[in-house]
Parts: structure tokens; C-alpha cells; sequence
């Protein structure tokens, strides 16, 4: 189907949180043990090179998602061991997560200062 | 005390007067919303793109921007409300895994800045990266072993 990008990437993110909550429900989960599933899952399809067509037709769909984390250390990982060789495994996967996780960590941090806990 | 019997007995009955999950419910709010902060990603990524950000960059970028939007709406306790409507469709994202962070973080500060905001923002994200490392590794190696990667 021939359908703008934002559209795939409503249907794919979507499709991928309600498959996420399918799971959790069904087998009686918590959200913990399901994200770290779909990291998981991510990194395994992009390693098996089915993940970046999905990136391609579905853009932030398929890349908000925890299985896009995955995805990012995969090639990160890949792109380091084309050019340097097997040390690529231990440099390239948290320099291709690096904006996200340090975003996540230094906010996180400036929260803590600003805010007070709720309820 | 009670006994083997009651206890049992005890168990078939709050077994019977718990509620099902609502997991129609559950997955169609999941899909929705999940769908919607996926769309908000799309929007983020093509104005970074238009920019001039290459669009392999601005993935990583957008996801930042994400991040720092979740944090804020975490810090004014909405996006605590987002999941709890949600689920998976707000935890799912990586707003969710931002909000998995800043959330504990805000919540054990009177633990101190140290073992309470420090150590309580990796609860889940610890578990995320750990995993996520491991497994990508794995799978990079085996491609590396199978002459996938270009040497």
C-alpha cells in the first residue's frame, strides 16, 4: 500500500505498543519484563536484517518503540565492526544509543532536582 | 491459622471476585496512544530533516527530543496518568523508557541524590540495557561469524 509515511508510522508503532499489551495481558507480565522483550525482539530482527525495511516504509513507527532501541545497538554494532573488526561489538552499540541514553539520564537527573514526587 | 483447606478455599475466592483484565480494552488504548507519540516521533523527525539533519542522525535526535518532552510530562506527573490509561502504549515508547527513568527518580529523591535519585532511575532501564546490549551483541557476532558484516 502506497500510504504516506505518517500513516505506516501510526499503524506500526501502534500495532507494535498493542502487541506489547496483548502480551503483558495474556501472560500476566509487567511492563518491565515486556520491554525488555521487545529490545530483545528488536535487536534479533535487526540482526537477522528484517528490521531496517520496517524503519524505511514505517520511520518513527518503527523506531519509537523499545524494539527500535535494539535495532540501534544492532547496526551501531555492525556499522563499528565494518571498519575496525570484532572490537565494533564492545564500541559501536552504546555510541549509536548515545544521544537517547544520555538525554534520558540527564533529564531524568534535572527532574529529580526540579520536581517533587506526586501522590 | 489457617488451614491448608481455608486457605485454599480462600484463594478460589479472590480468584473469583478479581476482575478480568479488559484486554480488548487494554490493546485498542495501547495501539491508539502508541501510535500517536509514534506519530509525534514522525513529525519531530521531519522537522529535524528539514533542518538539514541527515535523517540517519535524526532518528537518534528524535528520539531525545521525545525524551526531554517525556521528562517534562513526567515531571508535572501526567505521563504517569498517559500509562496508567495506556499501558504498553505509553511504556512501549521511547518516551515510556524515558518516563521508566525520570519517574524513579523524582519519586526516590528523599532516598538521597546518590542510592535514591542515582541508583532508583535504572530499575527498568537497567534491565532494558542489559538485555539490549547482550542480545545485540549476540546477534552482531553471529552476522560478523557468518560474513555478514563487510571486512
Amino acid at each position: 500500500m502506497n500510504l504516506p509515511v505518517i500513516l505506516w508510522a501510526f499503524l506500526i508503532g501502534g500495532a507494535l505498543c498493542a502487541v506489547a499489551q496483548l502480551v503483558m495481558d495474556v501472560f500476566k507480565l509487567n511492563a518491565g519484563h515486556v520491554m525488555v522483550g521487545f529490545v530483545v525482539l528488536g535487536a534479533v530482527l535487526s540482526g537477522l536484517g528484517l528490521y531496517q525495511g520496517l524503519v524505511s516504509f514505517a520511520g518513527a513507527g518503527a523506531t519509537v518503540p523499545l524494539t527500535g532501541f535494539g535495532h540501534t545497538l544492532v547496526q551501531g554494532m555492525l556499522e563499528d565492526m565494518a571498519t575496525r573488526g570484532w572490537i565494533g561489538v564492545f564500541t559501536g552499540g552504546l555510541k549509536a544509543a548515545s544521544a537517547g541514553l544520555t538525554a534520558a539520564i540527564l533529564f531524568g537527573y534535572i527532574a529529580a532536582i526540579i520536581f517533587t514526587p506526586h501522590g | 491459622m489457617a488451614t491448608e483447606k481455608a486457605k485454599k478455599q480462600y484463594q478460589t475466592l479472590v480468584k473469583q471476585h478479581t476482575p478480568p483484565r479488559p484486554i480488548v480494552r487494554n490493546v485498542v488504548a495501547a495501539f491508539v496512544v502508541g501510535g500517536l507519540i509514534s506519530v509525534l516521533g514522525q513529525l519531530i523527525f521531519g522537522g529535524l530533516t528539514r533542518l538539514g539533519f541527515a535523517s540517519k542522525d535524526a532518528y537518534g535526535y528524535t528520539g531525545a527530543v521525545l525524551i526531554g518532552l517525556s521528562a517534562l510530562a513526567t515531571g508535572f506527573g501526567v505521563y504517569d496518568s498517559l500509562a496508567k490509561f495506556a499501558g504498553m502504549g505509553a511504556n512501549l515508547p521511547i518516551t515510556g523508557f524515558a518516563n521508566s527513568i525520570v519517574s524513579p527518580a523524582i519519586e526516590f529523591k528523599r532516598e538521597g541524590y546518590v542510592m535514591g535519585v542515582g541508583a532508583k532511575m535504572f530499575t527498568i532501564a537497567g534491565p532494558v540495557i542489559v538485555y539490549g546490549l547482550a542480545s545485540a551483541a549476540v546477534m552482531a557476532l553471529l552476522r560478523w561469524l557468518l560474513g555478514g558484516v563487510g571486512r
